[in-house]
């Protein structure tokens, strides 16, 4: 969701977020209630199939779950050891399904369009003091803010391994902590100079 | 025009800015300065980002105390580092985002992005992720973020000391085609050669207020 929206003119492009939120929702739920692995198999085949008609390369569609193949490594060997191969292929197919899924919703749809849906769906839950322009302030700050914060830690890091300080989790963890206060800090200032008023 | 009148400033018991008198008008400002020695503090008075512990800042008769909206409509504020000043994943996002605080329109929000993007040919980076710029992108998006929002007067805080010799010269030439009232705090002596007056403060005090030609040299005898 950082930098995955693809440009693009197909027709999951052009749904609108909320329709396509709503299916992910589902399509998600549908998958946990059921335990078969043939359909998991047909879903994930489905998926891809999604892919196509949005017109993302398959290898976009591999590099979304390919940082957690460690993850899917680790489910498949303890419920193969635990439950048995079925099971376990039946979890990780699953797990990638899902993963897929979600990243083809934010990969045809804006990180505005989307929160600008949240934002509406939210303004339901106003009476109970859910504050809806709040929390997309706040979603497209943790998306904005991710990668910038993982480059700090980069450097920090780096700066730290010339010190031969990399192994210890103090000596990242303070100017980490302290550089990211100093950064929100300065957000924020930015934030209210281009007129935002919670 | 912007009014300070008797202005001083402190953080908890310690003093950054004394009782200060100016009047800004000229199109183009420089506040120059060593570190430490205000001129930030300063900047960030004139859109309301800080209040004066004494004494007034007025923008068009606006007050920065109590109609900090008015003021922020009017003066737009560059930060030093553009990743803290770009909010949204997306250029286009962030680009909208004053305007949508301004309670501008769809269309006219549509319209200005497309102009600003235009007007420094950054059209193939409408839906580029803002975190993967380069450093003189970002900055251009960071100044773009504030000139869509059309300001009388932009405010920048050492907009260029990040950067390199190359985005410093294009930076520079977007700022001096501004049509807006700059104000301009730097360390960068060059690109204020041919401002309209040059503001010296010096341990929260002005020291000097002139033209370059007189101001410059001030300074640099200040730090010899």
């Amino acid at each position: 969701m950082l930098d995955l929206y693809t440009p693009g003119t197909s027709m999951l492009h052009r749904m609108s977020p909320g329709p396509k939120m709503a299916a992910l929702a589902i399509a998600a739920t549908a998958l946990f209630l059921q335990e078969s692995l043939l359909v998991t198999a047909l879903a994930v085949v489905a998926i891809l199939a999604l892919y196509r008609v949005a017109n993302i390369p398959m290898k976009t569609a591999l590099a979304q779950i390919r940082p957690l193949m460690w993850i899917f490594v680790i489910f498949f060997a303890v419920q193969w050891y635990f439950s048995g191969l079925t099971l376990a292929a039946y979890v990780v197919l699953r797990l990638a399904a899902l993963i897929l899924l979600a990243s083809l919703v934010t990969l045809t749809t804006r990180a505005s369009d989307m929160i600008d849906s949240m934002t509406r769906a939210l303004r339901l839950f106003k009476p109970i003091g859910v504050n809806p322009d709040k929390v997309s302030l706040a979603i497209s700050l943790a998306l904005r803010f991710i990668p910038v914060l993982g480059r700090i830690a980069t450097e920090v890091r780096e700066a730290q391994k010339t010190r031969g300080l990399e192994r210890s989790i103090i000596a990242v963890a303070m100017p980490l902590a302290i550089r990211a206060i100093k950064m929100a800090d300065d957000v924020s200032d930015a934030i209210e100079s281009r007129g935002y008023r919670s | 025009m912007i009014d300070l009148k008797n202005v001083s400033l402190s953080f908890g018991d310690h003093p950054v800015l004394h009782n200060i008198s100016l009047s800004l008008s000229e199109r183009r400002i420089a506040v120059i300065g060593a570190n430490g020695s205000g001129k930030s503090s300063f900047a960030r008075l004139l859109n309301g980002l800080a209040l004066p512990t004494s004494g007034t800042v007025s923008v068009d008769g606006f007050d920065t105390k109590k109609q900090g909206k008015d003021v922020r409509g009017r003066v737009g504020f560059v930060f030093q580092n553009p990743d803290n000043q770009i909010v949204f994943p997306v250029v286009e996002e962030d680009l909208a985002f004053g305007m949508k605080n301004l309670g501008l329109d769809k269309a006219t929000i549509a319209t200005r992005t497309t102009e600003i993007l235009e007007r420094y040919d950054m059209q193939h980076l409408r839906e580029h992720p803002a975190h993967l710029l380069s450093g003189g992108q970002k900055q251009l998006l960071a100044i773009s973020g504030v000139l869509v929002m059309a300001p009388a007067y932009v405010v920048l805080d050492e907009p260029t000391t990040l950067l390199d010799l190359r985005n410093k010269r294009r930076i520079a030439r977007v700022l001096n085609a501004l049509d807006q009232t700059i104000i301009h705090v730097t360390h960068d002596l060059d690109q204020i050669a041919d401002y309209d007056r040059v503001i010296v403060i010096d341990e929260g005090r002005v020291a000097c207020d002139a033209t370059p030609a007189k101001a410059i040299p001030f300074y640099q005898e200040l730090m010899a």
